[in-house]
């Protein structure tokens, strides 16, 4: 199973047959800042980063942007993606996994091999995140969005993955799985994460130094979030080689955040 | 005149003589890969020739045999030069039960107009112990770097432990508060713990972080200490205090042989 073609419609989203609008309401929902699913607490270094002088403005916070969404943002996207496809396929765990045996998808087997396919999935997510701080933060958001999600859009994938990771899926990893329930193409569960990998820490530097919203959204308005979702697409490895693009400065940060005293944001 | 382009692979195997010491077993040297036996259970990589430069695909296997002991250092810098396409290192790594790795070259200095890939693949045993350095400097003095994209791999009994990848010279992440800042030099240093699951939960292993270091325990049974400096001498000097606050076991032949004093009291 790798999502290309084989995988048809209901995987890759391009989707002849499918409505235009296939996914749209899920993914709006999803990415929208209003989702109750504790987000907007969280800065993404962006306060840390404010605090320290690293952004004083405009042109630092796109630089900011920039890295953290060819970073984070790009490894992001590519968890939920995997995620996504994991949630989508009925034959999942038998993909992706070494020395899979081929054991009908069925019954209480079939359960217990989703439950070790999703802790792996969450331990490659571990393994591209040397912060604890992030790590932290980002088991926290993807615990609270399980939980949101699983009320919102009840699905079967998401149940599993909740029983499997029970202090909480990598955030990346979450959102896949709940892109699938709400009914979003793994291509949108990725834009998704690379959105808001960024969108976050963008409005974070609008509270923290009273930036003006509008040139923040133009920054946003430039940022490559389709050119860098289409790459990871196009890219589709197994779980082992997806991105791992680091981002020393960014753990420092988070880092040195959970040992600032007064703070607005939990990361 | 065109320099042909150089393919080289050089292979390094311990294994224990019969009084239970770590001998080297294989050491096939492949220009400009050339290595050179200075101590027992240390090599030295001594570069017999310019670059990498551009088009050349070096490759250094290295496989330590289960109970032996093996530090792996280098003469000088290794300085990364444009030619005819891109460079290739690629490292491939075995660490077997009980075996310890020490690996700690000098920089990888990035020359203007190089095109690099780095690629280094570790697969450790569950027990094995690993010290491993890295440090990328972005251009020699006043020099802007060319581009280098590196991945570093390191498993633990097949079970992930650390994926990273650096980019170097990307306009999307050059100069990025989020990545590498002002920094001229990245560095970091994994070296294996015991197993998070065999510590008392009351026992977190806590991170630390100073000016430009943090020290940075993993999910798994490794800490990553990670650094940013603006200059080669300012990067060894922070990594090495995060590394001396790493607590590795105090027996382990990895603090030895690297010299790592035992970390100061975490909780002054």
């Amino acid at each position: 199973m790798d999502g290309t073609a084989a995988g048809g419609p209901a995987v890759n989203g391009a989707a002849p047959g499918m409505p235009p609008t296939h996914g749209l309401a899920g993914l709006l929902l999803l990415a929208d800042s209003r989702l109750p699913a504790g987000g907007h607490a969280h800065s993404g270094g962006a306060e840390e980063a404010c605090r320290t002088g690293a952004i004083s403005g405009p042109e630092d916070l796109a630089r900011f942007l920039r890295g953290r969404l060819a970073t984070a943002g790009r490894v992001a996207a590519a968890l939920a993606w995997s995620a996504c496809v994991a949630a989508h396929d009925p034959k999942f765990p038998d993909m992706r996994r070494p020395n899979s045996h081929n054991t009908a998808p069925d019954g209480h087997a079939h359960a217990a091999d989703a439950a070790t396919a999703w802790r792996l999935l969450d331990a490659e997510a571990d393994a591209r995140i040397a912060s604890p701080a992030q790590r932290l933060a980002s088991r926290t958001q993807g615990r609270l969005l399980v939980r949101t999600a699983k009320r919102v859009w009840p699905s079967t994938a998401l149940g599993t993955l909740a029983g499997a990771v029970p202090d909480g899926a990598h955030h990346p990893i979450a959102l896949g799985a709940a892109a699938q329930a709400a009914g979003c193409t793994p291509a949108q569960a990725a834009m998704a994460a690379a959105y808001t990998s960024v969108t976050g820490a963008a409005t974070a530097a609008v509270r923290l130094l009273g930036l003006d919203p509008v040139t923040v959204h133009r920054v946003l308005a430039e940022l490559p979030l389709a050119d860098l979702t289409d790459s990871v697409i196009a890219e589709q490895h197994d779980w082992s080689a997806l991105p791992a693009h680091a981002a020393p400065a960014l753990d420092l940060l988070a880092e040195q955040h959970l040992r600032t005293e007064v703070r607005l944001f939990v990361s | 005149m065109t320099k042909a382009l150089v393919r080289a692979r050089a292979i390094l195997r311990t294994g224990l003589d019969d009084r239970g010491l770590t001998r080297i077993e294989t050491m096939r040297s492949d220009p400009p890969l050339t290595l050179r036996q200075t101590a027992p259970g240390e090599i030295h990589l001594v570069s017999t020739g310019a670059g990498p430069l551009g088009g050349d695909h070096l490759r250094l296997d290295i496989e330590v045999a289960e109970g032996t002991s093996l530090t792996v250092r280098s003469i000088a810098s290794t300085l990364v030069l444009p030619g005819t396409g891109r460079s290739l290192m690629e490292i491939h790594v075995d660490v077997a039960s009980g075996a310890t790795l020490v690996f700690a070259p000098e920089p990888t200095v990035l020359a203007a107009g190089c095109d690099h890939r780095m690629t280094t693949t570790i697969a450790l045993a569950p027990d094995a112990s690993l010290f491993w350095r890295e440090e990328i400097v972005f251009g020699r003095h006043g020099e802007r770097p060319g581009r280098c994209h590196s991945r570093f791999d390191a498993t633990v009994g097949g079970r992930p432990l650390l994926r990273q990848e650096f980019v170097v010279g990307d306009p999307e992440s050059d100069g990025s508060p989020a990545v590498f800042g002002t920094a001229r030099c990245v560095g970091s240093t994994l070296i294996t713990t015991e197993t998070p699951a065999d510590e008392p939960k009351s026992d977190p292993r806590e991170a630390e972080v100073a000016e430009g270091v943090a020290v940075l325990p993993l999910a798994g049974p490794g800490t990553l200490v990670s650094a940013l400096a603006a200059d080669a001498v300012e990067l060894r000097a922070r990594l090495s205090w995060g590394e001396s606050r790493v607590s590795i076991q105090a027996d382990s032949p990895a603090r030895a042989t690297v010299g790592l004093r035992p970390p100061a009291s975490r909780f002054p």
